[in-house]
């Protein structure tokens, strides 16, 4: 580590001095800690791949953060080349029209070749328009998926579950006398929500997914999905299941320690976990499903954030952007960001450059990601667009905590999210007029 | 009786100018702003908006979960309010009578106000940590387990925990400096007075403590809805869930998380009217009983 920062402290000088005849774009981003480290020396690699454009990547805080930073900058007239927006604020920044520039436009135009077909299935149209324009190019793509303590599903004498119902029949009993907290998760809206609604092929939301219009209603009010809460709070009493509140850490940390023998996290979770001495072998796989429900699952979205291009900008520097999705895409480029950081490559080459290279035959969980967004893709797993979606993940995540304190009932619930998403909805319509 | 003026009727307004200045930049143009602001629902990057009138109020008042967050705010305030007063009178009240190492033990009851109150707040999330947190473990001998994050309550607790203590200091130095100034001779006629000490300081020293008393009220109240945002966010680290959080705090959740323009300034424009209520409420009603000497 203390040699990359050294390597950007170098690079930040050379820049400094040699930005004369060079075009300067900047990149803000939300990617904190070691992925920052990695952002830094992708930009670095990229710099000094070429002598024409000077790439500054700054890191604004959360993806929250970055979003309003991105925002107030624009309405200042100060916004940057590039800015990384997250799954849930998509809908604001592909909304507002004119504030980007499509990412499949953008190539065009500077002549670097575009085709949709060469990115992995999971992630060419959660970033896109309804007519399927690439609008945002996918950056930081995971999914969430099921990591597992081998050492306790050992001792327990059982295998990672396909389907929930085999967890609760088999899988956590058996856990749960061998010791171990069977399950937790670290984001419900994400992973027992939204990617729930994919992995069983249901529809989220009016409009198909919310991708065809403003006058959205979301479809979260349903069976499967209330059953699904059902069976996580009689897990809960029966000790199969533990809740250790929103925080995405507080929810990592017990099966770090050994507490959790099943934990649901991103694909994007594997370098950190990796690199840490957990005293435990630890694997992953897909993300169980409910036989009951479906018995054909499906792929499930990406999350993460994808990059936008910002408009306002000189042709020159939108040429210096092309340049740098040109080169981020490149298969050398997303096996580093892939091995380095376990976010799943988004094109097809570098998925089999990652293959060639033995990399999934040293570390098997990290090909899960996207094995699982290259599963079989259904009428609903393109991807959900819907507005104010940040506050309505305030809502699930308000009215779940509820329900898993006994605050609520499952039904009241989800009656709630329902009213109070629609209302959103709603007001974000008004927001587009 | 010689009246002091100014020569010129311009000198007096030049003097006022860069306070006035000051106030409209930061106060009078961001409050219109948020007012006209929360008439309209507007595309965060300035491209659409729609007039909706009261709308964005409507809604407000109409939602339960505001309500919720009103009434936490309510009873946050109040308990804030009455411990951070009522532990920094105490500790005044005693620091005063020490005679031997006054002065260090002020110093390290002072030490506490240099403290940011995110600090303050990623200290309560340490002594609360569901795994290894020791005031968790000091529950769990009582029989709880406490739970920051996952139950109201624990987490309502733990914020409150740490917004008095990061606000004790402050009451303590004036009340101190209060009890110090109480004159000497009025204390012994009180001695004579009465033996009682609990008696003589609820009669003579009580009453005496009430200006600074006042004065204190008002900036805890303020403290406690306004400043006390750093701890509520890192205590709930940043996403709400079913976690308690005070007003102020959801007009960033809504405004500066979720983009919701219009109806987070209806949210600020509400606060500046309950401000100014209980500006108007506290000087007209309360301060009438209170005797500056």
């Amino acid at each position: 580590m203390a040699r990359i920062t050294l390597a950007s402290v170098a690079a930040t000088l050379a820049m400094t001095s040699a930005a004369t005849a060079q075009t300067e774009i900047d990149l803000w981003h939300a990617m904190g800690g070691a992925l920052g480290e990695t952002v830094n020396a992708i930009a670095e690699d990229f710099n000094a791949s070429q002598d024409e454009v000077v790439l500054t990547p700054v890191f604004k805080g959360t993806y929250e953060e970055t979003l309003t930073a991105g925002i107030a900058a624009f309405r200042a007239g100060e916004q940057p080349n590039i800015m990384q927006v997250f799954d849930a604020g998509a809908a604001t920044v592909i909304g507002a029209e004119g504030a980007t520039i499509p990412v499949q436009d953008l190539l065009a135009e500077n002549g670097v070749d575009f085709d949709i077909e060469d990115y992995i299935s999971g992630v060419r149209y959660f970033y896109a328009d309804s007519d399927g324009k690439m609008i945002g190019m996918p950056f930081n793509s995971s999914s969430p998926i099921m990591y597992y303590n081998k050492d306790a599903l050992d001792a327990a004498g059982v295998t990672p579950p396909e389907t929930w119902e085999e967890f609760a029949e088999t899988t956590a009993p058996a856990l749960a006398e061998a010791g171990y907290i069977p399950l937790a998760q670290s984001h419900l809206p994400w992973i027992f929500t939204e990617n729930f609604m994919s992995r069983h092929n249901l529809p989220f939301a009016t409009n198909d997914n919310g991708y065809d219009g403003n006058d959205t209603k979301i479809l979260v009010n349903n069976d499967a999905i209330k059953a699904h809460f059902s069976a996580l709070t009689d897990w809960q009493d029966a000790g199969y299941f533990k809740w250790y509140g929103t925080g995405w850490g507080d929810n990592q940390t017990p099966f770090e320690e050994g507490k959790v023998a099943i934990w649901l996290g991103s694909s994007g979770s594997f370098g950190g976990l990796a690199q840490k001495d957990l005293g435990f072998d630890f694997s992953a796989t897909f993300l169980p499903y409910w036989e009951a429900v479906t018995t054909e699952p499906k792929q499930t979205f990406i999350g993460g954030a994808a990059l936008f291009a910002m408009s306002g900008h000189s042709a020159e520097e939108n040429a210096a952007t092309a340049k740098f999705f040109e080169f981020l895409t490149s298969p050398e480029t997303q096996y580093f960001w892939h091995k380095e950081t376990g976010y799943v490559p988004i094109t097809e080459a570098a998925y089999e450059l990652a293959q060639d290279d033995g990399h999934y035959e040293r570390m098997p969980a990290a090909e899960v990601g996207i094995q699982q967004l290259s599963l079989p893709a259904g009428e609903n797993t393109r991807g959900y667009r819907m507005g104010f979606y940040v506050q309505i993940r305030d809502v699930m995540n308000r009215e779940y905590g509820r329900i898993l304190t006994g605050e609520t009932s499952v039904q009241d619930a989800f009656q709630t999210i329902e009213t109070e998403a629609n209302q959103l909805l709603e007001r974000f319509a008004k927001t587009q007029g | 009786m010689k009246r002091a003026g100014f020569s010129t009727r311009w000198l007096p307004l030049l003097l006022l100018l860069p306070q006035l200045a000051i106030i409209a930049v930061f106060f009078y143009w961001p409050a219109i702003v948020a007012l006209h602001a929360s008439f309209y629902l507007q595309d965060p990057f300035g491209f659409g908006s729609t007039f909706v009138g009261l709308d964005n109020y409507t809604s407000l008042l109409g939602s339960s979960q505001y309500r919720r967050v009103a009434v936490f705010t309510l009873i946050f305030t109040l308990l804030v309010t009455v411990f951070a007063l009522a532990l920094a009178l105490l500790l005044a009240v005693k620091a005063d009578k020490v005679l031997r190492g006054a002065k260090t033990y002020r110093t390290l009851l002072m030490w506490v106000y240099a403290v940011a109150p995110p600090v303050a707040g990623f200290i309560a999330v340490i002594l609360f940590n569901q795994s290894w947190g020791p005031l968790t473990e000091v529950f769990m001998l009582f029989g709880h387990t406490y739970m920051v994050g996952v139950n109201f309550n624990d987490t309502a607790f733990a914020m409150i925990l740490a917004s008095v203590w990061k606000q004790v200091p402050v009451n303590f130095i004036f009340f101190l400096s209060a009890l110090q100034s109480i004159p000497r001779s009025v204390r012994e006629a009180a001695l004579i007075d009465n033996r009682s000490a609990s008696g003589r300081f609820w009669d003579v020293t009580f009453p005496l403590l009430a200006p600074t008393g006042f004065f204190l009220m008002i900036i805890n109240i303020t403290y406690a809805l306004f400043e006390t945002f750093g701890i509520v966010d890192t205590v709930v680290k940043g996403e709400p869930g079913n976690n308690p959080m005070t007003l102020v705090y959801k007009v960033y959740v809504d405004g500066f998380r979720g983009n919701d323009l219009g109806g987070s300034s209806a949210q600020s424009v509400i606060l500046m009217v309950l401000v100014l209520a209980l500006t108007v409420f506290q000087f007209r009603l309360l301060e009438r009983r209170i005797h500056y000497t």
